[in-house]
């Protein structure tokens, strides 16, 4: 090979297969996204949605300035809306913790049976958001913040369970043998060598979920699951949007002082 | 000489050192408790009168029935999956530049603090309330939805790939730059392949979610399955329901597998 021909050939980070291969790949996606694009357009009215700046130039306009006088009648549900969420945490944390002991293959009494059950549970308690939860439950126990205390508890579940369960797999090993060489039961072991490792975790985890439920809780209304999304239904549904502005303005204060708990009580355990 | 040594051991406290602390702690936990459980009103007659309804709904969470609404079903299901893959590909789109922008080492101050409040404003928003403005501004429908889900696909997608992109290894970057590159072959050579794996990852994640709120946002008008599990649970057709429940379990639970599949792959 003369030296001329070998500095014609350029490096190239693939092979020419590969590169055809990527290039498939991209352009079925393309493919997918136009024909999924299609699928979903074929019910919606263009007119609307070029009217969409228009419409919303009116609300903006309905909606500024808030009610700010309607505040009065908020105090309640917010304090119904900090219940279901707190309520809900602790429902879940209650259900979670067992659950996430029975899940975990270090701490598991049998493999076989109940660690794929309580692996299920916590599945199906996730896939299924809260707001489905409340749905359901209002529709059984009729409309109240018990639907959705219970609604929030049962979405937690899957949550807790699954970040404490793979807590408890990362413990560290040594410290449990270290427990068992002392003749420790098996309920000493729990309390001695593992539930220490996972106690900051375990805070850490309840408060992240707690932030969470604050934000579902407030909108859980909307179906009838008390709350401050109950006034929320009920404005919209009257088209009453200065108080819509304001109800949004509140869920959105209690949202950001959620958060900066959650991420002071965090930081401080973790 | 004789030192008295403990014979029986406490374990410590772990969390709280202080015991006047923890007694305050736990006095205020249970005066918060009694208040909040009193403030729940409960209708027994009416919760007796729902268990009726509850074994109606696990019967008929037990014998589904796909049939009777498969019309609804199935339009609801089209739409929701084409409205979950096309916000994932347009939000994850829109989210690359305010993502770069929103990364402290690589985007000039004003840009930084554009990029972030686009950011923080997303993901304040739940995504029930914006997909209840978009209802109203652009009509009922899965248009509605898809502008939700691609608006919450910003915040989530930015806020994660911004930290991605400033916790790079420097080095490679310092060398890029070294060679005299511009700002452009920067972004393409020393960032790009370092949080390109991360970025199909996150992606694959925010498709998982999106169809969970694809289920959801239904509620509210805004097209997909959660229209007509919604219907069904109005006209108490338990069975329709709990058939569309298991789709929702089944789909969320393939999505979860493949996609945690498909990231060890990418990875």
């Amino acid at each position: 090979m003369s030296i001329a021909s070998a500095e014609t050939q350029v490096w190239q980070h693939r092979t020419p297969l590969k590169r055809l291969m990527l290039w498939a790949g991209w352009l079925a996606c393309v493919a997918l996204f136009v024909w999924c694009w299609e699928r979903m357009t074929q019910r919606t009215i263009w007119a609307f949605v070029w009217d969409a700046p228009n419409a919303a130039a009116d609300i903006g306009s309905r909606a500024f300035p808030p009610r700010w006088s309607y505040m009065e009648r908020l105090w309640w549900p917010l304090w119904d809306t900090i219940n279901i969420a707190t309520l809900g945490t602790l429902l879940g944390i209650a259900m979670a913790v067992p659950l996430a002991f029975l899940a975990a293959s270090n701490t598991t009494p049998s493999r076989l049976i109940l660690r794929p059950i309580a692996l299920f549970i916590i599945v199906a308690s996730r896939s299924i958001n809260s707001l489905i939860w409340a749905l359901l439950l209002v529709s059984i126990l009729g409309p109240g913040i018990l639907a959705g205390i219970l609604a929030i508890g049962l979405r937690s579940i899957g949550f807790i369970g699954k970040l404490l369960y793979e807590a408890i797999e990362e413990t560290d090993i040594s410290q449990v043998e270290a427990i068992t060489a002392t003749g420790a039961s098996q309920g000493q072991i729990l309390t001695y060598g593992i539930v220490p490792q996972v106690l900051p975790a375990f805070y850490g985890i309840s408060v992240f979920r707690w932030d969470i439920n604050i934000r579902e809780s407030a909108i859980l209304g909307l179906v009838g699951a008390g709350g401050i999304g109950a006034q929320l239904n009920a404005s919209l549904n009257t088209l009453a949007w200065p108080q819509v502005s304001l109800i949004i303005l509140v869920i959105l204060g209690t949202v950001v002082v959620s958060e900066w708990v959650s991420a002071k009580v965090r930081h401080a355990v973790i | 000489m004789s030192t008295a040594y403990p014979t029986t051991w406490r374990k410590p406290p772990q969390m709280i050192q202080s015991r006047g602390w923890r007694i305050a702690l736990a006095v205020g936990a249970v005066i918060y408790l009694v208040l909040a459980i009193g403030t729940i009103e409960v209708n027994w007659a009416r919760v007796i009168a729902g268990m009726e309804r509850a074994q109606r709904f696990v019967a008929g969470f037990l014998q589904p029935d796909f049939t009777t609404r498969w019309r609804d079903i199935s339009t609801g299901l089209m739409e929701s999956l084409t409205m979950t893959f096309t916000s994932t590909v347009v939000g994850v789109l829109i989210s690359i530049p305010i993502g770069v922008g929103a990364a402290r080492n690589i985007a000039p101050q004003w840009v930084y603090y554009i990029c972030r409040s686009i950011i923080a404003i997303s993901r304040a928003l739940q995504e029930i309330i914006v997909a209840i403005f978009f209802v109203a501004l652009f009509g009922f429908g899965a248009f509605a939805g898809f502008l939700t889900l691609t608006f919450a696909t910003i915040g989530f997608i930015g806020k994660l790939l911004a930290e991605d992109i400033e916790d790079i290894d420097e080095a490679q970057a310092e060398a890029i730059r070294a060679t005299g590159a511009s700002w452009l072959q920067l972004i393409n050579y020393a960032i790009q392949p370092q949080v390109m794996p991360r970025l199909i990852g996150l992606s694959l994640y925010r498709l998982d979610i999106n169809f969970r709120e694809s289920a959801v946002i239904g509620i509210v008008g805004a097209g997909g399955i959660g229209a007509a599990l919604n219907t069904s649970l109005s006209r108490y057709e338990y069975s329709s329901a709990g058939a569309i429940l298991l789709i929702i379990i089944a789909i969320v639970m393939i999505a979860e597998y493949s996609s945690g599949y498909l990231r060890k792959w990418v990875k």
